[in-house]
C-alpha cells in the first residue's frame, strides 16, 4: 500500500477498465427507452481519486451500479468492465456470476451509499453492522474482527471508538452516520471504492468533514475512490481526474487542475459557471441566476447529432446531423465539434 | 383574540411568532424512560412582506418544525403566531379555514407530495376545486395556465407526476402552490434533491413568480450557497433556537455566533479550492 496519492506513480495496467459499457433498462409497454449509458470507455489507474459529474439522468449511478453488479434484472448491459485487484486475476465484471461476485463485492469493491441512515440496519450496534463485513470475507475471531472494527473507526476520525461501537444509529448524528458507513465499506481494506453522492444530504460543514475523511482514508489505505456528484467544486483540491457524463454519454474527461482551468465542452463550461461566488452576499442586487437552459429529455437521445446539442448555445448545423468524435490529447478528451472554440 | 391583541400586532411583518415553543415526547411505553426534545425554544422570528427570508441550520436545528408550525400542521406548546397583523393561534377552525388558502407550502419530495394517480391537471386544480374558485371547465383551463407560469407545457396536463424529471414535479408542485394566489409560500428543502443548474433554474422561477404575485418567501435549507444567493434576509436555527439573524450581507458576510461561522468558513474553503483551480493554481 501507497503512503501518499502525489508521490506514487500511477500503476502501469488500469485497476479497472471500461470498455464500449452500454445500459439499457427494460422499457414498459414496448416503449422505446433510451439507453442509460452509451459506448463508455473509461480507464480508472491505481492510487486515484475519480469524480463522475453530471446532473440526474446523466448515467452516473447506473454507471456505479454496474461495476458492482448491482443493475436491476432485466437490464441489458453490453460491453465489459475489467477489474484487476492486486492478488487476483482480471475479472469481467460484466460476466461474473453471482458466487463469485460475494468474493469481490464488499471486499475489492465497496459502495458508499447516499443515505447511510437509510443503509444501516436501525436495530443492530453499528460495531456490529461493521464487523459482520469482515466476517462474510475472512474467517477471523471476534476479538480480533472487533479490534478491526476499531481501528477503522478511529481512521475516520472517532476518538471514542468503544461507545461508538455499541451506539445505534438513531443516537449518531447525520455526519457520524456517515463516517460509520464509510469505516463499513473500508473495513475490508478494497481496492475500489464508489461513493455514490455521500454527501447530499449534508450542510456545508458536515459535507467538509466527510470529504476529509474520504481523503485521510484514501492516503492511508490506498484504495482507488471514485466519487460521485452533481457539484464540481466539490471535487477541487479532491479529485486528480473528472469524467463529465451527460445522458449517458462521456462529454469530456482529464484532470481536474486542467478541465477546471480550460473548460473544452460548452457542457462544462456551463457546469463551471454555477457554483455561485460568495461575492454576492456583499452584492445588494439580486439578479437572474446562471443557469444551463433546458433539460434533458428522451428525445435528445433519439437524434442522429450530439447528445447535448438542443440545450447548447455554441451548436451548428453539423451538431444536429452527427456525432462527435472523441478527441484525444495527452489526457484530455472532449467530444465536441466546437470544443476549439 | 380581541381587538386589544390586533393592536399589540406588528405592523410590518407578514408573519411573526413570539415565543413559540415546541416539545416532542418520545418512548414513554411500558418501564421505558421519556425523552423530551425541545425542537423549538421561545422562537422570535419576523419575516417582512415581499421579502424571501431563508432559515438555515443543520438537521435537527428545528427548521422544520417551525415551518410546520407556520402552516398550521402542528400546533406549538407555548408563543403566537400572527399573520397578517392577526394572531392564529389559538384560532378556531373556522377561521383557519380562511387562512390556509393564503400559506401554502413545498416540500422536499416531490415525488411523494403529489398523487402518483393524478394527472398534472388534476393536481394543480384540487386546491381550487376545493375552494370552489373555479368550477367545469374553466377548472382545467386555469390548471393549463397555471402550468405554462411555472415553465411547463400545457401539452403535459395529463402526464402523471413520475413521468416528469424532478425539477418539472417541483415546478407542478410550485404551481399547485400558487393555485390559490396564496401570500406566504413556504419551502421545505424544496430544492436541495435537484441538480444545481435546476436549483437555479427553480430559483429563477421563484424570482418571477414573487414578482409578479408580491409573494412573501420562507426558504428553509441546509445548504448556505443556495440561500447565499437569493435571500434578502437570512435566520439561523441550532438546536431549536434562533441563534443568528440579519440581512444576508450582514450574517453571510460577517457572521457573529461560532455556529454561523463554521458554515460560511466551509463555504469559503470549498469555494476558494475551487476558484484556485479555475484559476490555474496549485491546489
Amino acid at each position: 500500500m501507497q503512503a501518499s496519492s502525489d508521490l506514487v506513480p500511477m500503476g502501469t495496467s488500469p485497476l479497472l477498465g471500461v470498455r464500449g459499457l452500454t445500459v439499457r433498462y427494460p422499457a414498459g409497454g414496448g416503449q422505446h427507452v433510451p439507453s442509460a449509458l452509451h459506448k463508455i470507455d473509461l480507464d480508472i489507474w491505481p492510487g486515484e481519486i475519480v469524480g463522475i459529474l453530471g446532473e440526474s439522468g446523466a448515467g452516473k449511478s447506473t454507471l456505479a451500479s454496474s461495476i458492482l453488479g448491482l443493475l436491476p434484472t432485466g437490464s441489458n448491459a453490453e460491453g465489459s468492465i475489467f477489474f484487476q485487484s492486486q492478488d487476483s486475476q482480471c475479472l469481467d465484471l460484466l460476466r461474473l456470476d453471482e458466487s463469485r461476485w460475494r468474493a469481490v463485492r464488499g471486499s475489492k469493491i465497496a459502495m458508499i451509499f447516499q443515505e447511510p441512515g437509510l443503509c444501516l440496519n436501525p436495530v443492530m450496534r453499528v460495531g456490529d453492522q461493521i464487523a459482520e463485513v469482515i466476517r462474510a470475507h475472512s474467517n477471523l475471531e471476534h476479538a480480533q474482527r472487533k479490534q478491526e472494527c476499531e481501528a477503522m473507526l478511529r481512521e475516520v476520525g472517532f476518538s471514542d471508538v468503544e461507545r461508538v461501537y455499541k451506539t445505534y444509529p438513531h443516537q449518531l448524528s447525520g455526519g457520524q452516520l456517515h463516517r460509520v458507513a464509510i469505516a463499513q465499506a473500508l473495513v475490508c481494506r478494497p481496492d475500489l471504492v464508489i461513493a455514490d453522492e455521500p454527501t447530499r444530504s449534508l450542510d456545508v460543514a458536515a459535507q467538509a468533514e466527510i470529504l476529509n475523511v474520504l481523503r485521510e482514508t484514501h492516503r492511508k489505505l490506498g484504495s482507488v475512490l471514485i466519487f460521485i456528484t452533481h457539484n464540481p467544486a466539490l471535487l477541487a483540491g479532491f479529485a486528480d481526474r473528472v469524467v463529465i457524463l451527460y445522458g449517458g454519454h462521456i462529454v469530456e474527461e482529464g484532470p481536474v487542475a486542467q478541465i477546471f482551468r480550460r473548460p473544452l465542452h460548452p457542457y462544462t463550461k456551463g457546469l463551471l459557471q454555477l457554483f455561485p461566488s460568495s461575492q454576492q452576499y456583499a452584492s445588494l442586487s439580486r439578479g437572474q441566476l446562471p443557469v444551463i437552459p433546458g433539460s434533458l429529455t428522451d428525445a435528445d437521445h433519439l437524434t442522429p447529432g450530439c447528445i447535448f446539442e438542443p440545450r447548447c448555445s455554441a451548436r451548428t448545423t453539423v451538431c444536429r446531423s452527427e456525432s462527435p468524435i472523441e478527441e484525444i490529447q495527452h489526457d484530455h478528451r472532449v467530444s465536441c465539434f466546437h470544443h476549439g472554440n | 383574540m380581541g381587538i386589544e391583541a390586533t393592536a399589540r400586532a406588528p405592523k410590518t411583518a407578514l408573519v411573526r411568532t413570539t415565543a413559540l415553543s415546541k416539545r416532542y415526547v418520545q418512548g414513554g411505553g411500558i418501564s421505558r424512560k421519556t425523552f423530551v426534545i425541545n425542537a423549538l425554544s421561545d422562537v422570535d422570528l419576523d419575516i417582512a412582506p415581499g421579502c424571501l427570508t431563508a432559515l438555515v441550520g443543520g438537521s435537527g436545528s428545528g427548521k422544520s418544525t417551525l415551518a410546520r408550525c407556520l402552516a398550521m400542521m402542528e400546533k406549538p406548546d407555548a408563543g403566537e403566531i400572527w399573520f397578517e397583523g392577526k394572531s392564529i393561534l389559538p384560532g378556531n377552525l373556522r377561521e383557519l379555514a380562511h387562512l390556509r388558502p393564503k400559506i401554502q407550502m413545498v416540500f422536499q419530495d416531490s415525488a411523494g407530495a403529489l398523487n402518483p394517480r393524478f394527472s398534472a391537471a388534476q393536481i394543480i386544480a384540487e386546491p381550487l376545486e376545493i375552494q370552489r374558485r373555479e368550477t367545469g371547465p374553466r377548472l382545467r383551463e386555469r390548471a393549463c395556465e397555471l402550468m405554462e407560469e411555472v415553465g411547463l407545457s400545457p401539452d403535459w396536463a395529463n402526464r402523471r407526476p413520475l413521468e416528469f424529471s424532478g425539477g418539472q414535479r417541483q415546478r407542478l408542485a410550485i404551481a399547485r402552490a400558487i393555485a390559490l394566489r396564496p401570500a406566504f409560500l413556504i419551502l421545505d428543502e424544496s430544492l436541495s434533491g435537484l441538480d444545481l443548474s435546476t436549483q437555479a433554474q427553480i430559483l429563477n422561477l421563484l424570482l418571477d413568480l414573487q414578482a409578479a404575485h408580491s409573494l412573501t418567501y420562507l426558504l428553509i435549507s441546509h445548504d448556505l450557497t443556495l440561500v447565499g444567493q437569493v435571500a434578502d434576509s437570512v435566520v439561523v436555527m441550532h438546536q431549536g433556537r434562533i441563534v443568528e439573524r440579519g440581512s444576508r450581507q450582514q450574517v453571510l458576510g460577517n457572521p457573529q455566533h461560532a455556529h454561523t461561522q463554521g458554515l460560511v468558513g466551509s463555504v469559503r474553503i470549498l469555494e476558494s479550492a475551487f476558484r484556485t483551480a479555475q484559476a490555474g493554481g496549485r491546489q
